[in-house]
């Protein structure tokens, strides 16, 4: 059993938690991900590392509720126990000095981008820094970016704070900038996103790694769900990945399979929400 | 019942095993096979002739003393019988559902070169269930020597090594990369074939009895390396299994519908899919199912198929659809257990022989809309020894399919081998491992089961595991150095 230790609310829908597992702290870098599983009806649920302590024992999760597992997640709190917690998994980032390196963080991946980008930055490198979501209430650790980036760019699509418009915009004028060169360009965020700074970065031929979150039953090699295509086969996320060459994704393939279980997703929430109704309509404390 | 003779006992007929009814358990995940009662049980045993020189422990890659345990079930004295059966066997009840006795115990039986073998598997499990429910023998633990052993991963390997280190007083902690023990006996067996409540049975007692620390959650090669095992335990074992999934090199495995066996009986079974949305996890099934392959991992998977195929329907009301085995070879050659193929052929589970997948047909949405196939013949036998197929020019043809489920075999997990500094492996992705006392490449490091072999049986593990344990056990008290 593995303890909430704190917990804090960045939007309405976005939720961070502090967990207890010295087991996975002592060894967790960034870009590795995490499987949490609430309660022994749960599912296994994939969670690339936000931060983590190595002393504390604790591995720092941020989450947007999309579902019916995330939004239980999300309604746990400090000194609640989730029942499983596996990793650290997939391969780390290889972090070294390139040079100068841009960091896009998307949504709820603000958070994996995080670490990435600090470690980078703590290796040498220039980091410049764009983070972006639907509107300001859902942007979060602005702060904390700015502290790890040379240049930190905040854009959102409704223009309710910082830039109005799409991560990919900015992307395109740090990488026209002839002053300096970008060597490499990391983007984690939703898949539509991470596909559209790929084709951003094509043209310039520069490096760009995405940070794959597909749907993922184990997470240590043995169902091969997240299996995503490149342009010379087959991978498995959970064991080649989690992070890839972007420019060899197939796009559309892995946009199609993210879909599959659409149907189930929304019938699990309906379920849900008609749960919480039940209960909260329940006076508390018994009959 | 007074002695008979032999000519008696061989008149005797085989006792069938009581099923639930083929059509009632399309429509649930309950045991197929019910068991014997004590009287059909005393009367099956009743037929050993308690061969001087008995063929069928020879055949049992354990080596469970089969006549004792027999000739005690007999007598009555179940005490005796479990006690006999524990002297190879800790998880009889698991051993007695799962193990190919047709071509082991069974398949060495002398009654069977003229009728039917004695009922070796059935009375096996009779014994270990009996154990389950009464406990008459708890494993007896010998004083602590203070070495410790890690075990990694606890499926029928692991659990037999870790059970057989435990009772001779080795401390024993096994790592396990799930969020329960088990391995295959839960992820991959289905509840029907094989309870979970008899897998959690026999490993909660045995980890009582002994004290054996089960670590889920660690996933070694990530958590910790095998490196950073041996700085804290005197020697280890690896019994990670093989669960690395295989797709076919074909166009259209990443279309939508088209899954591994691995994860599709991962879901069924590890998550209890066939529960959702009581369960979290989901599982899509759809209306014709095609499962190319025909092993017992193939089998499982066609089975799990109908039973979802029909709850669904029951649910919707209309008609379950089809499940098709598509296998390259001939009935002849199906390499699954004989009962499961037996018990697959009553649920109408359709037997598509001769056939090989050249490509999986998407539609314009990326969901599998069917399967473009061949038509194969047998030609000579190959290397191991089955008639290699070979396809039949201009026989190709189109299946109408929304779901394939590919159960083509696995290879063992790479991430073990993450930074395990001289752990040799095989070309084939298997660690080298000595096949009699299971010492691998690296020094204090053992290895057995389907990480060794790639893809066996539970009961080839369980051998493995046995027989490590008892080298690693020489190893501790200095008789059989590195």
């Amino acid at each position: 059993m593995y303890k909430i230790l704190r917990k804090e609310v960045l939007s309405d829908v976005t939720k961070l938690m502090d967990v207890h597992a010295p087991h996975v702290a002592r060894k967790a870098q960034a870009g590795q991900f995490i499987i949490v599983r609430i309660d022994d009806f749960g599912e296994r649920i994939p969670l690339t590392i936000a931060d983590y302590d190595r002393n504390a024992g604790t591995i720092t999760i941020i989450f947007q509720e999309v579902g019916k597992s995330t939004m239980q997640l999300g309604k746990m709190e400090p000194g609640d126990v989730l029942s499983s917690f596996a990793g650290p998994l997939g391969h780390p980032t290889e972090i070294e000095n390139y040079g100068t390196i841009v960091c896009v963080g998307g949504g709820v991946g603000i958070a994996p981008i995080y670490p990435i980008a600090r470690s980078l930055k703590e290796a040498g490198n220039t980091v410049i820094s764009i983070i972006g979501a639907r509107n300001k209430s859902l942007l979060f650790w602005e702060e904390k970016m700015r502290a790890v980036s040379d240049e930190l760019i905040v854009c959102t699509d409704d223009g309710s704070h910082g830039r109005k418009t799409l991560v990919t915009e900015p992307l395109k004028e740090v990488l026209e900038n002839q002053d300096r060169k970008v060597a490499r360009v990391w983007a984690i965020g939703p898949a539509i996103m991470m596909k559209f700074v790929s084709l951003a970065t094509g043209p310039y031929a520069v490096p760009t790694t995405v940070s794959l979150n597909t749907i993922m039953i184990d997470g240590t090699g043995m169902c091969g769900g997240c299996r995503v295509l490149l342009d010379d086969g087959a991978r498995f996320v959970c064991v080649d990945g989690p992070e890839f060459d972007a420019h060899k994704v197939n796009w559309d393939s892995l946009l199609s399979r993210l879909q599959f279980y659409r149907d189930e997703e929304r019938l699990a929430v309906v379920e849900w929400e008609h749960k919480c109704k039940l209960d909260s309509a329940l006076p508390k404390g018994g009959k | 019942m007074a002695e008979l003779t032999q000519t008696q006992r061989m008149k005797i007929k085989r006792h069938e095993m009581p099923n639930q009814d083929e059509i009632v358990r399309r429509g649930n995940y309950d045991e197929v096979a019910l068991g014997y009662s004590f009287n059909t049980a005393r009367e099956e045993a009743e037929r050993c002739i308690q061969c001087k020189e008995p063929k069928c422990v020879q055949g049992c890659p354990v080596g469970v003393l089969i006549p004792n345990f027999i000739k005690a079930l007999r007598e009555g004295d179940m005490v005796k019988a479990v006690e006999w059966m524990k002297v190879k066997n800790n998880l009889p009840a698991i051993c007695g559902r799962v193990c190919p006795q047709e071509t082991q115990c069974e398949g060495n039986c002398i009654l069977g070169k003229k009728g039917d073998p004695v009922a070796i598997g059935r009375l096996e499990r009779f014994v270990g269930d009996y154990e389950l429910a009464h406990r008459t023998c708890p494993l007896s633990k010998a004083p602590a020597t203070g070495k410790k052993v890690a075990v990694v991963g606890s499926g029928p390997a692991g659990l037999t090594c870790a059970v057989d280190l435990g009772r001779v007083g080795h401390k024993v902690t096994i790592f396990e990369s799930l969020h329960g023990p088990g391995g295959v006996l839960v992820y991959g067996i289905p509840e029907f074939r094989l309870p979970k409540s008899v897998v959690y049975g026999e490993i909660n007692y045995a980890v009582e009895c002994l004290g054996i620390d089960i670590k889920a959650d660690h996933v070694i090669g990530r958590t910790f390396t095998l490196e950073e095992l041996l700085s804290e335990y005197d020697t280890a074992f690896l019994g990670t299994g093989a669960g690395l999934p295989s797709f076919m090199r074909i166009p259209g495995i990443n279309l939508n519908g088209v899954m591994s066996a691995n994860e599709f009986l991962t879901r069924v079974n590890l998550m209890k899919g066939y529960l959702f949305p009581q369960y979290d996890t989901p599982v899509k099934i759809g209306k014709k199912v095609a499962v190319i392959g025909a092993g017992n991992v193939a089998m499982d998977s066609v089975r799990c198929s109908l039973r979802l195929q029909t709850l669904q329907a029951r649910k919707k009301g209309d008609s379950p659809g089809e499940v098709h085995m598509v296998y390259r070879r001939s009935k002849e050659e199906v390499p699954a257990r004989e009962e499961e193929f037996h018990h697959a052929e009553e649920e109408g589970v359709i037997f598509d022989f001769l056939t090989n997948p050249l490509e999986i047909l998407g539609d314009e949405k990326g969901k599998v809309r069917g399967m473009r196939c061949i038509r194969m013949r047998l030609g000579e036998p190959d290397k191991s020894g089955r008639r290699s197929p070979i396809p039949i020019e201009g026989s190709e043809f189109e299946m109408e399919v929304d779901t394939v489920i590919m159960a083509l075999g696995t290879s063992p997990n790479p991430l073990v081998f993450v930074d395990a500094t001289g752990l040799e492996r095989t070309k084939h992705g298997t660690a080298v491992a000595d096949n009699e006392t299971g010492r691998t490449k690296k020094r204090r490091v053992w290895a057995g089961g389907d990480v060794v072999t790639g893809a066996a049986t539970v009961i080839s593990a369980m051998g493995a595991g046995k027989r490590a344990a008892a080298d690693i056990n020489s190893f501790l008290t200095g008789e059989a150095p590195w």
